[in-house]
């Protein structure tokens, strides 16, 4: 993947340079610079403060000196072709890289003042609050009811059935998945369609009432139709919480995101309201990536 | 020829009818401008030759060497003048085993009357001829049908679908025959066990507490009446073996969840390999382990705080059998939690359930099919035992649920039932095919009730 988009990278350098006036074109490790991000990063009292990350997989260096704040309740969106490392980023806001052995991290991560990689942090405690969504709808082999209330159940959220049962309806509702599975909470999770089960992980993700949910190409394994659904979840649900969508639809990204990142071989090159990324991207790499001339 | 040579002679001529099919194919493909103008690949015209040379042939040498013994056997036996002709089966067996010695030149023919040394030489003459007619047949078969398949060539002949029906008709009779050893061995264990049950009752053999086999040889023998009661060797089988899976399940289950989700690969490398060796340890050196080391430790340490304990004893017999089993519940619940995909152990851990719980509550449940299958085999794999329960858990048919005694279980008794010098007619022999059929329905038993669980599961999780 990585030498397709240096290949890519580099095609393009060269178009660049063709398009460039003689005497003005420049050299080609100069188009990205470390930690150079352009646009507006930086937020007040963000919730998530990142700061010079860097994510290593073994010798590789994945994610190369990023620094980006996370305001509260916003949507932000990460895009940039295969291989760029924004999937690998969006694991770090809730250390699910952890669970690969040969993976690092360094850097000032932050979320409200707090550090994410303390040795002493609780791992538990930050994922109830920073929940995730998958690429791929991955409900558990349990019956629909079994799924929402998971969450709740291992962070004794619970006190009573009745509680339990109040929690899943809502989440449910707040999923919009409600009216379509009231009557077989009991039937099992993986004989729901493709959409009903990536809006079924939404809600398990959101019974433990996070402050944060990540999203992972969510709809990348959805029709159109349910993404649609999803995407209108996404609006719905950014009232009450900060969101963080990893996508390859720019169209998607367009359409549900306040501020996008276009990530490119590790660096995030550009962040920017999406308007302003979507119609005047102020990085020449933006504007070809979004212009579908690489990608 | 012996059928061994012509075998090998026969695989010769099928190699070549391979050879002479294909080249037969490609020349008539290459005036046509090249073998796409044939109706398959020269491979399926040889391999049709092949078949076509082969499987006569195969068949009746099969058929000759089956059947051969019989007829000169009976040529034989007719040969011989009217007054020596034997008139019970079992005399004809002593009279053509005696006659095939005198053959084969193990009792000079000086030493027996001379029909028989006639008809020895008789047994000589027909198996000789046998031998030529069935060389002359078999090659007869395998070179015509080979040359008639060669000679059936065409471009247009879709050899390819002939090939692919007769291999399927070929792996059809490996399943077939699979299956029909097994009947056969359902049917010659229930006619001896039809047998037993003509001498002894069902009902005593079935509710019977008492066992010990031990009936006389000779009518006028003192001997025991012999008891047939199955109830202490199942009891005994069912003690050590719910003992070793007491002590296999657990250690096996955890382990497995440890080496698949806690180790680190270099962990595994190293441990997952040494626990299965376990099952590569012969079961006769566990038994003399269980005999020498357990058992005797055992009864010590009962002594040791008042409790009476045999020497040889179930719990000893049981916890060696466990250990042995681990490696089967182990390795095969390991395949089956790495099996479960790993968006699931995600999913989980993003709701912020630790390790344990992930475990417990996501991944055993979708794994416990697959566990299960791997709990009945060790379970079918400790009623099967044998060796160390004879080492080390004694054969006196005690009827206790007392591990520190010594119990007995139905393998064991099968094989003290037909070790030794028996009638085989027997109460006593003919017993061990009454067991061998009760525990056959046992495990059968078990195998249904372990697809019934298995069945529910996959409709739940699937």
């Amino acid at each position: 993947m990585s030498t397709l988009n240096t290949a890519v990278a580099q095609e393009m350098d060269k178009s660049d340079e063709a398009e460039l006036p003689a005497g003005e074109s420049r050299p080609a490790e100069t188009v990205i610079e470390e930690g150079a991000t352009v646009g507006a990063p930086y937020a007040d009292d963000p919730k998530f403060k990142l700061r010079d990350v860097e994510v290593f997989y073994g010798e590789d260096r994945a994610i190369k000196n990023i620094s980006l704040d996370i305001a509260r309740n916003e949507v932000i969106a990460f895009i940039g072709p295969s291989g760029c490392g924004k999937s690998t980023f969006l694991r770090c806001l809730n250390r699910m890289n952890d669970s690969i052995d040969i993976c690092r991290v360094k850097g000032s991560l932050q979320l409200d003042d707090q550090d994410l990689y303390d040795p002493k942090r609780d791992v538990v405690e930050l994922r109830a609050r920073v929940g995730m969504v998958f690429q791929k709808p991955n409900p558990f082999p349990k019956s629909i009811y079994d799924n929402v209330a998971y969450g709740p159940r291992i962070h004794g959220l619970a006190n009573r059935k009745s509680d339990l049962d109040d929690i899943v309806e809502s989440s449910l509702r707040k999923a919009g998945l409600w009216e379509e599975v009231k009557d077989r909470l009991d039937a099992t999770a993986t004989g729901m369609s493709g959409g009903q089960q990536q809006r079924l992980c939404i809600a398990r993700a959101i019974a433990v009432s996070p402050e944060v949910v990540l999203m992972d190409e969510p709809c990348s394994a959805l029709d159109p139709i349910a993404t649609a659904k999803v995407e209108e979840l996404i609006a719905e649900l950014s009232e009450s919480y900060t969101i963080v969508i990893v996508t390859h639809s720019m169209q998607q990204a367009a359409r549900v995101s306040h501020r996008t990142a276009y990530f490119h071989l590790g660096h995030l090159v550009e962040v920017n309201d999406t308007n302003k990324v979507f119609t005047s991207p102020e990085h020449e790499l933006t504007e070809s990536y979004i212009t579908g001339r690489f990608g | 020829m012996q059928p061994a040579n012509l075998l090998i002679l026969t695989l010769a001529l099928v190699v070549i009818a391979y050879g002479l099919g294909y080249a037969r194919s490609r020349s008539l493909a290459m005036p046509l401008g090249g073998i796409r103008h044939l109706k398959s690949l020269p491979f399926y015209y040889g391999a049709r030759a092949a078949l076509w040379c082969g499987i006569p042939a195969l068949l009746v040498l099969a058929l000759w060497a089956a059947f051969q013994g019989k007829v000169i056997q009976m040529l034989v036996i007719g040969s011989l003048p009217v007054d020596m002709i034997p008139d019970s089966e079992g005399a004809a067996s002593l009279l053509l085993s005696k006659i095939s010695n005198v053959a084969s030149g193990a009792l000079p023919p000086g030493f027996v009357d001379a029909p028989i040394a006639q008809a020895a030489e008789r047994l000589q003459e027909l198996r000789s001829q046998s031998r030529l007619y069935m060389t002359a047949l078999v090659i007869a078969v395998a070179v015509l049908a080979g040359f008639l398949g060669w000679l059936r060539i065409r471009p247009r002949l879709n050899a390819r679908a002939q090939v692919e029906s007769i291999l399927k008709w070929i792996f059809f009779s490996c399943a077939a025959l699979a299956i029909l050893t097994t009947v056969g061995i359902i049917f010659s264990v229930a006619f001896e066990t039809f047998r037993f049950f003509q001498k002894i009752s069902f009902i005593d053999f079935i509710f019977g507490s008492q066992w010990s086999p031990q009936t006389a040889l000779r009518a006028d023998q003192v001997a025991a009446e012999g008891a047939f009661g199955m109830i202490p060797l199942f009891t005994g089988t069912l003690l050590i073996s719910f003992i070793a899976m007491l002590v296999a399940v657990p250690v096996g289950l955890l382990s497995a969840i440890y080496l698949s989700e806690y180790a680190n690969k270099r962990v595994r490398s190293i441990v997952k390999p040494m626990l299965e060796m376990l099952a590569g340890i012969p079961t006769v050196v566990y038994g003399f382990f269980a005999a020498l080391t357990v058992a005797p430790f055992i009864s010590d340490l009962a002594a040791s705080v008042g409790i009476d304990a045999s020497s040889q004893s179930a719990l000893a017999a049981g916890g060696v059998m466990g250990i042995m089993i681990i490696p089967f519940v182990s390795s095969l619940s390991d395949d089956v939690i790495n099996a479960v995909p790993q968006t699931l152990r995600d999913g989980s851990l993003a709701l912020g359930a630790t390790q344990s719980e992930t475990m417990k509550k996501v991944i055993f449940p979708a794994a416990l099919p697959g566990i299960m299958g791997g709990v009945l085999l060790a379970v079918s794999r400790a009623i099967g035992e044998t060796m160390i329960v004879v080492m080390a858990a004694g054969l006196a048919a005690n009827l206790t649920a007392n591990p520190l005694e010594t119990v007995t279980t139905v393998t064991v008794q099968i094989v003290t039932l037909l070790t030794g010098d028996q009638e085989f007619d027997s109460a006593k022999t003919l017993a061990a095919f009454a067991l061998g059929a009760m525990l056959f329905l046992a495990t059968l038993l078990l195998n249904v009730i372990a697809l019934k669980i298995v069945r529910k599961y996959r409709e739940q999780y699937d």
